[in-house]
């Protein structure tokens, strides 16, 4: 094998991690590049997988371990990669590495978040509450390094948390770092976004109150989320009775998102679980066009049908609005078995918000081909690149970790590999 | 070769801890109790300054200090900093367990801290350093199947450099892949079937010169370990032996039975036929109707024939939407004029075969509702009649067709067959099928490739549900995990999840009563038996679990870093100070918490993250897996008058997030005997309880401790506490 060929994997998400760790543990050197201030990607943001239930940062916790007692494995977070040149079995890669202010003395002991005076929208929370200008992006961030959203300072206020560090740890004067490697293969995992739901404009989001994303509610329901853990609707932070989960919202729709994102009616059969959970009471409606589980997910449908609190109900939502002179939301929608229309009144509405991959806003530097969608068209892919999970087509998260099982073995014959 | 071992203990006086805990007397216990003299401290242990004084005394030209604990954070941080190689190491977590969870500077915080310490030095007199278990590797990697996935499982890993046997049992490679006239479209328009590409890559597998192709070839038995696996072959009346390292179990599906399904036709009318019978016409080069020979004018397409029923398959076969979909457009290539229907509960066309949906949907001679088939008959001039309820056309409907197609399911050759007929103590095949209506599949999320049977790892329809383009890709990543087992094996290595560990179980066997507990318990069958009944470690197949060493009456079984030994004298390194007032709502009751390190132990930083607090009465010890827990450890910390044990560990039941599969169930298992002994002991069976904790749980910790603390306060004092 070719010992100073690297693989280059663009990504620390499940897709990506999971790529790096498994080309590590064949035997060869890696490099992951995360433009977040952490790893882990969109999979550390839910508060359950499904159909186990189960912490995403379970997994994690494994993968990071893997990292941690593994040498062959380094990464940078706050990385960007910039350019790229040359071809399968060497590349040139320019890594542009975006300063966090934070070195890594840090010891995560929030003295510079205590005296910091600045607070911003908290991102990994999906804008439902704020941090301070210094935070910890989340309780089990890796690496456990607090980080300082410039913007968000105002004047010589950085003064305060240089003096409240006792560990030398805050760099206020902290520079973009430029790195390059040669690499032998590059591996792209750089994930999802949601989709922007302000677009849909018959579906209320940002001008009903009430009305939230799927992610939103994963945080909602996350004990390390923004109301510790209990699905509070965000008017009147009181917990709602009566929720409508309505899915394909964005997805398979000519005007949005064409394809259908794979997972959204497993993530919402899963979230009226929640909602059961923390209050046995309270009823979800979930508004679909095809209930669409295949595998051996269909059992979880069965157990979350069979729930007395919990409405399948056939039909296209057509139109979300707020009622006149209250917090509730009705949400009028078509049967398409019936041809009719229906309409009722929700505490809180949950769009099943579809996925977009990361390169539709983002292409990657090097002359690659996309679907109108951003998709990467991995027959066109040039040799020794690899594209894995839901940069290729939407996925769920197993199926995102067996194809990046796969690249890691692909990118191994792009470093000449002969054992 | 044994080096004498010199002791060093270095605390760190950073994030607070020096806040809580009084150095002076901390020192005092470690020199005391701990019995180690040198002792530094530093303001900042992982700054370089505080590392720089560590490596110092690590010279083996100076002090040649080679056995240290490390008193400061958790060992999940600063562990790039805290990495000094060929030294015992243990990380005391002051941090996260006392000064971020403790009232600083109180008696009951010093009491907790020292007793850390105590611990700690009594683990790195007992640990060793690792030596990795060598033994021969044979890189060879087997394919069973020569299916989409098992041929591109054999093509990567060939392609890698790795020797590849491939056993088909039919006589021609390609499987059902092989069977199709045409395949759903796999890449962007996704609008146009594609020609098979099954045989390009036969091709390339029979011209490859590092794979051996076995054709009507069948396991007859596989014995041995990873690296060192003998698959004896029955191929086309020849049978051999062949060494190889780890296996891609790629032995693909079954359509399922279609004689089951006559509610919906099948046997009723010669043209009620399945999607395989309709492949197979349509390569064969013309749709007719069996019956009459005719070309039909309509052709229904019934899903999920079997699928997504409890009468029938549990669970939805996944590429039958699209099956459907493609065969409609064979019916109208083939005749323009001609109509399908197709029937569906749901269409399931996820990610971007959407696309292809959509296209075929545009076909006006394609007819698509969503419809409950009530029952399928035989009509007026050989027509068939299907009658449906709840379609988008009206309640009760009946469509008219010349030919019916059955969308059947798959069901995975591993329900009714081990194929790999391994001569493991535990059984032929892969352990839990049931639980995934007969896939081999994996029960994480997150590692999808993980089996219970180490080296062998399953791809393709035989794995999950799953199309050609799904199956084609399943197997590279099978392929991977088979390549990284042989080369783990070869370094001495675990697999997965404890992927870097080089330390395994060393079992004593002059003490060995062949009880067999731990060959039962392994949860990855790594113990056989010889002929005597004496347990055989086969160290290849082991993931260091340390289930056996859990299971062990004897206490025989030990790793160099983690033994029955090592925690138990942790246990008896405790101080237990006597209670002057039971009553008294501070008194020191002494509670042992053990913990899984991989799920509790990280849920108990996240807590001190969060500044809760934890009761100071818990010493908490991390265990590689509640499967190692040792029942001694009860009668070890009992006798010495600790006054309750607490295990947090996994979920354990069918939907299991044990990393260790059993880990956490054998724990529980093992506590259901406990209670008899302390029965007889006169000690309440109820100072000794598990819990479950997720790696999310951090919130509800401490009231649970609290919880548990003060039920055995109201039992009082463990009576031994006095002797």
């Amino acid at each position: 094998m070719n010992a100073d060929k690297k693989i280059l994997v663009i990504g620390g998400g499940m897709s990506g991690l999971t790529a790096a760790l498994e080309a590590a543990e064949a035997g060869s050197q890696v490099i992951i590049t995360e433009a977040a201030p952490y790893l882990g990607g969109r999979v550390a943001q839910l508060h359950r997988y499904f159909p186990k239930l189960c912490p995403p940062t379970c997994g994690l916790e494994i993968n990071f371990r893997r990292i941690k007692e593994n040498p062959n494995i380094s990464f940078y977070t706050m990385a960007e990669v910039t350019q790229v040149s040359g071809s399968a079995g060497n590349f040139d890669v320019t890594v542009k590495v975006h300063p966090r202010y934070v070195n890594d003395r840090c010891v995560a002991c929030h003295a510079c978040a205590e005296a910091c005076p600045q607070w911003r929208v908290n991102d990994f929370n999906y804008g439902l509450d704020k941090t301070k200008a210094a935070y910890l992006p989340y309780d089990m961030a890796f690496p456990q390094l607090y980080v300082i959203d410039k913007s968000a300072c105002s004047g010589d206020c950085g003064q305060k948390c240089l003096e409240a560090c006792a560990y030398d740890a805050i760099e206020l004067h902290m520079t973009p770092q430029t790195l390059n490697f040669n690499v032998g293969a590059i591996i792209m995992a750089s994930g999802w976004e949601l989709y922007d739901a302000t677009k849909m404009d018959n579906l209320g989001f940002g001008q009903v109150a009430n009305v939230i994303t799927n992610m939103q509610m994963e945080r909602l329901a996350a004990s390390n989320g923004p109301t510790g853990g209990q699905i509070l609707r965000p008017s009147d932070q009181q917990p709602p009775k009566k929720v409508a989960f309505v899915q394909c919202a964005g997805s398979r729709d000519e005007n949005h998102l064409p394809y259908c994102s794979y997972i959204c009616c497993m993530a919402s059969l899963k979230q009226t679980t929640y909602l059961l959970e923390k209050d046995p009471e309270a009823e979800a409606y979930v508004f679909y066009i095809d209930i669409r589980t295949p595998g051996r997910y269909e059992q979880f449908y069965w157990k979350v049908r069979d729930e007395e609190n919990v409405h399948l109900i056939r039909g296209k939502v057509a139109k979300i609005t707020q009622e006149p002179g209250t917090d509730n939301v009705v949400v009028v929608a078509e049967n398409t078995a019936t041809g009719d229309k229906v309409s009722m009144v929700f505490d809180m509405v949950v769009l099943a918000v579809g996925m977009v991959p990361s390169t539709k806003a983002s292409p990657f530097p090097l002359p690659l081909s996309y679907t109108p969608d951003g998709f990467v068209i991995q027959e066109l892919l040039p040799p020794g690149v690899y594209a894995v999970g839901t940069l290729k087509g939407p996925l769920d998260v197993t199926k995102s970790v067996q194809d990046g099982t796969g690249a890691a073995l692909k990118s191994l014959i792009a470093l000449g590999r002969r054992s | 070769m044994e080096i004498e071992k010199k002791f060093g203990v270095y605390l760190c006086k950073g994030c607070g801890i020096a806040d809580a805990i009084d150095f002076e007397s901390l020192t005092k216990v470690i020199k005391k109790s701990g019995k180690i003299q040198h002792i530094k401290e530093a303001d900042i242990l992982c700054s370089p300054e505080g590392l720089a004084m560590i490596r110092e005394d690590l010279n083996p030209e100076g002090e040649g200090i080679n056995a240290i604990v490390i008193a400061a954070c958790s060992p999940r941080v600063k562990y790039e900093e805290f990495d000094f190689p060929n030294v015992i190491m243990e990380r005391c977590n002051i941090r996260e367990q006392v000064a971020w969870t403790q009232e600083p500077k109180n008696e009951h915080t010093q009491s907790l801290a020292e007793d850390y310490l105590r611990m700690s030095c009594a683990r790195i007199k007992k640990a060793e350093l690792p030596e990795p278990y060598e033994s021969e590797c044979d890189k060879t990697i087997m394919v069973i199947g020569g299916g989409a996935a098992g041929l591109s499982a054999a093509l990567q890993a060939a392609d890698n450099g790795y020797q590849v046997v491939l056993l088909e049992k039919e006589a021609e490679l390609g499987g059902f892949a092989a069977k199709m006239y045409r395949q759903t479209p796999s890449s962007y328009p996704y609008t146009t079937l594609q020609e098979p590409v099954v045989f390009k890559k036969i091709q390339e597998v029979q011209n490859h010169p590092k794979i051996r192709v076995m054709t009507n070839a069948t396991l007859d038995t596989m014995e041995g370990q990873p690296g060192l696996l003998d698959a004896t072959i029955k191929a086309g009346g020849e049978v051999e032996t062949l060494r190889v390292g780890a296996v891609v179990l790629a032995a693909g599906w079954k359509p399922y039975d279609a004689t089951k399904l006559s509610h919906l036709g099948y046997g009723v009318s010669q043209d009620v036929i399945t999607n395989i019978e309709m492949e197979e016409m349509a390569k064969a080069g013309k749709i007719v109707r069996p019956s009459d020979g005719k070309v039909p004018e309509s052709v229904a397409f019934i899903q999920c024939a079997g699928s997504r029923d409890p009468e029938h398959l549990p669970y939805c076969s996944d590429f039958c939407c699209t099956a459907s979909l493609k065969q409609a457009l064979y019916v109208r290539e083939q005749n323009p004029n001609a109509v399908a229907y197709i029937l569906y509960k749901d269409i399931r066309t996820p990610g971007q075969t959407e696309l292809f949906y959509k296209e075929v949907q545009s076909d006006p001679g394609v007819m698509l509702t969503k419809a409950e088939i009530a029952g399928v008959e035989l009509g007026d001039g050989g027509k068939l009649l299907i009658k449906a309820t709840d379609t988008l056309l009206g309640e009760n409907v009946v469509f008219e067709a010349d030919l019916v197609v059955l969308a059947t399911g798959m069901v995975p050759a591993t329900l009714d067959d081990p194929i790999l007929n391994l001569t493991y103590r535990q059984g032929p095949g892969l352990p839990d099928l049931e639980l995934f209506s007969g896939f081999a599949d994996s029960n994480f999320i997150c590692f999808p490739y993980e089996t219970r049977r180490t080296g062998i790892y399953a791809a393709g329809a035989v794995h999950q549900p799953m199309n050609i383009a799904m199956a084609t890709e399943d197997g590279v990543g099978a392929a991977c995990k088979a390549i990284q087992a042989v080369e783990h094996v070869a370094e001495g290595m675990a697999v997965h999840p404890r992927a870097w560990d080089i330390t395994f179980p060393d079992p004593f066997m002059q003490r060995c009563t062949s009880c067999k507990r731990c060959t039962e318990e392994c949860p990855f069958g790594a113990i056989d038996e010889d002929e005597k009944g004496t347990p055989f470690f086969k160290i290849n197949r082991c993931r260091r679990c340390g289930t056996c060493m859990g299971a062990c009456p004897e206490r025989i079984i030990s790793f160099k870093d983690f033994s029955v030994d090592i925690i138990g004298s942790m246990l008896k390194s405790l101080d237990v100070p006597e209670l002057e007032d039971e009553d008294d709502p501070e008194a020191p009751f002494r509670i042992i918490g053990l913990v899984c390190e991989n799920d509790a132990y990280p849920a108990l930083d996240a807590a001190a993250l969060h500044r809760l607090r934890l009761n100071s009465c818990v010493r908490f010890i991390p265990l590689r897996c509640l499967g190692s827990f040792n029942m001694v450890w009860v009668s070890d910390a009992l006798s010495r008058g600790i006054d309750g044990i607490i295990l947090l560990g996994c979920k354990s039941g069918d939907d299991y997030q044990c990393h260790f599969a059993k880990g956490s169930e054998l724990c529980e298992y093992r506590l259901s005997k406990l209670s008899e002994t302390l029965d007889k002991l006169g000690l309440e069976a109820d100072r000794v309880i598990q819990y479950q904790i997720a790696h999310s749980d951090f919130d509800r910790l401490p009231q649970l401790i609290d919880d548990f603390v003060v039920r055995v306060r109201e039992i009082g004092p463990n009576p031994f506490k006095e002797l």
